[in-house]
């Protein structure tokens, strides 16, 4: 029998798997890349997207200025590379960043990485940024720094980066042609002058790239994001996917435009749309096809505190943090400790989804035809089970089912993408929003779901279905397809744009 | 003469390590420019530098008491289309 690996990985790593015995096969999407390399991601929330299940990261606003201009940023708030736009989050000291750091890493053991995201560009901040990490790789040796930037300034940074001893670095990069450059920035700071149009795109994109180059030179991490600006560099972000990759960067993250009238920027008030969820993965999985891709990003804000999606900034103010008591020595032997038990139960979760997957072998056994895929919503609040009401969630996790695998294709925010604007009108009710922001997917796991949204689900064809509460996710969703195909998986309606999918 | 910051800084610290003439300096509410010693830049540089970085239009005057970026300079959004916009959403 041929044996099946659930997870999130490519469909071109089927039956790969990996011979040494500690690394679980190929049971992440990881499996093409180098050792050292997936050693460094396999605890990295926001790399590996098994780990972020698991692990929980923070970011930290210490660098509050900027260098270029982008058309989908108002630096009346956040920038919008790492962060929500419309939040502004609380502008720290180094020394009060590096308080509030070790703070948060004594009362969340997850916690293994310390992001600078903004809410400008890190490296346009140089002192503050570097001020931050060093004394952060002095007191918390254990936990990871990493960076983000626009790479205007990262060629003239990569030697100081590489003293602060940072291996994760992402660089926002939105296109390799000046031409579509010049729609994206309309100006950059350079050289003392502020440089207009395409002169200083293709400054940026020169700079970008020399930066990128340097730092996988000296084995340093880099991740390249991309905002999904649909008909300025959609149609680009396949070569930038090639460009990155020839140079290095392990992962490329698309991620959607968010634009909104009310935020001020240049596209929100020119109307310029964001991507509809099909777009967009249809663009993730092209560039897939050059480079394994990062679907769980959510957009998080540059001052984030905890796992992946959900923001536990609150418990963590100046104020708060000032007056906590932290014994730095104690706190690192319980994350050592913490972390030792997540891997033990990552471990567990892997043997278990071997079995589910028997079941699905079988059943391909007499079903000759070729078996469609199906998207499923899960509502989940951490830890890679099915745990939470489908009323509380905030967003979804939406997987694939095929007859091969499940892999996790993205999220859906229900606030973030149904804010009002041209796709929703006002009077719908939040449940009509959640609805739309679930658009084709055919079930929702979840713990528990209410009787008014079960009628509703299910008059709009998503299968509601509680019965998978605290079973680990892929197992929950391959058990359910499973179901579906036994009941007779029906054709799915050919006018139905969802069905855009790529195996 | 000297440029100078009015309240629609938004205090992003852009300006301030760029000043030759360690006019700038963080104050509530916005940042300001101390007018005895700014020099417009004059003799260090070609453009004040306060003004080639700011990415807020409006928030810093010229010496003749200018916006050094009028609205529609730094974001490409045409102004009437900023008004339109801003009517849109008052009307919400
Ligand atoms: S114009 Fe030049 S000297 Fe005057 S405040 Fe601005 S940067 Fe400083
Ligand atoms: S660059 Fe402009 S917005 Fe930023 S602190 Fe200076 S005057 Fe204020």
């Amino acid at each position: 029998m041929m044996e099946m690996n659930v997870t999130e990985q490519t469909t071109e790593n089927v039956g790969g798997g990996c011979s040494s015995s500690g690394c679980g096969g190929s049971n992440d999407q990881l499996s093409h890349l180098p050792e050292h390399i997936r050693e460094k991601v396999h605890d990295h929330p926001c790399y590996s997207e098994e780990a972020h299940h698991h692990y929980a990261r923070m970011h930290v606003a210490v660098a509050p200025a900027c260098n270029i201009q982008c058309h989908y940023c108002n630096r009346k708030y956040d920038c919008a590379n790492e962060s929500r736009p419309g939040v502004v989050s609380e502008l720290l000291t180094p020394d009060q960043a590096v308080k509030k750091v070790m703070a948060v890493a004594a009362n969340i053991p997850q916690m293994t990485v310390l992001g600078i995201a903004g809410p400008g560009d890190p490296l346009a901040n140089p002192e503050r940024t570097f001020d931050t990490f060093r004394q952060l790789t002095d007191k918390a040796p254990d936990i990871k720094l990493c960076v983000s930037t626009n790479g205007l300034t990262l060629p003239e940074q990569v030697e100081e980066l590489c003293k602060h001893n940072i291996d994760h670095v992402t660089i926002t990069i939105n296109c390799v042609d000046p031409d579509v450059g010049a729609r994206i920035y309309p100006w950059i700071f350079w050289n003392n002058c502020r440089i207009k149009g395409r002169k200083g795109a293709k400054i940026l994109i020169e700079q970008q790239q020399k930066g990128l180059q340097m730092l996988t030179d000296r084995g340093i991490l880099v991740k390249v994001n991309s905002v999904m600006i649909p008909g300025v560099n959609d149609q680009h972000l396949e070569e930038v996917s090639k460009v990155v990759k020839a140079k290095g960067a392990f992962l490329h993250n698309v991620m959607p435009l968010i634009a909104e009238t009310e935020h001020g920027t240049f596209y929100g008030v020119m109307g310029q749309r964001g991507p509809e969820y099909e777009e967009l993965q249809e663009l993730q999985d092209k560039c897939a096809g050059d480079m394994n891709m990062m679907r769980h990003c959510r957009q998080c804000r540059a001052d984030a505190v905890g796992m992946l999606g959900e923001d536990r900034g609150d418990e963590f103010t100046m104020d708060k943090v000032e007056v906590m008591e932290v014994d730095y020595e104690e706190a690192m032997r319980k994350r050592a400790d913490y972390h030792a038990s997540i891997e033990a139960n990552r471990d567990a979760q892997k043997n278990q989804t071997n079995e589910t997957f028997v079941s699905i072998s079988s059943i391909k056994l007499h079903k000759k035809k070729e078996l469609r895929p199906v998207l499923m919503a899960v509502a989940t609040s951490g830890g890679s089970v099915i745990n939470q009401h489908f009323g509380h969630a905030q967003e979804f996790l939406v997987y694939e089912a095929t007859e091969m695998d499940v892999r996790f294709i993205g999220h859906r925010k229900v606030d973030l993408y149904c804010s009002g604007g041209d796709t929703c009108g006002d009077a719908e009710t939040t449940l009509d929003k959640i609805i739309k922001t679930l658009k084709g997917c055919e079930a929702v796991l979840c713990s528990k779901v209410g009787y008014e949204p079960w009628e509703l689900l299910e008059e709009a064809g998503i299968q509601p279905n509680g019965e998978h509460a605290m079973e680990a996710i892929e197992d929950a969703v391959a058990a359910v397809y499973a179901e579906m195909v036994e009941a007779g998986l029906p054709d799915k309606d050919k006018s139905d744009a969802s069905i855009k999918i790529t195996a | 003469m000297a440029y100078k910051i009015i309240e629609s800084c938004v205090n992003c610290w852009a300006c301030e390590p760029l000043c030759p003439s360690d006019a700038i300096y963080e104050a509530k509410p916005t940042f300001l420019i101390n007018q005895k010693k700014c020099t417009e830049c004059d003799g260090d540089f070609m453009v004040a530098q306060c003004a080639s970085i700011c990415p807020i239009e409006g928030a810093i005057l010229d010496s003749y008491g200018e916006s050094a970026n009028p609205a529609g300079s730094l974001t490409g959004i045409p102004p009437e289309r900023m008004a339109e916009a801003m009517a849109e959403i008052q009307a919400r």
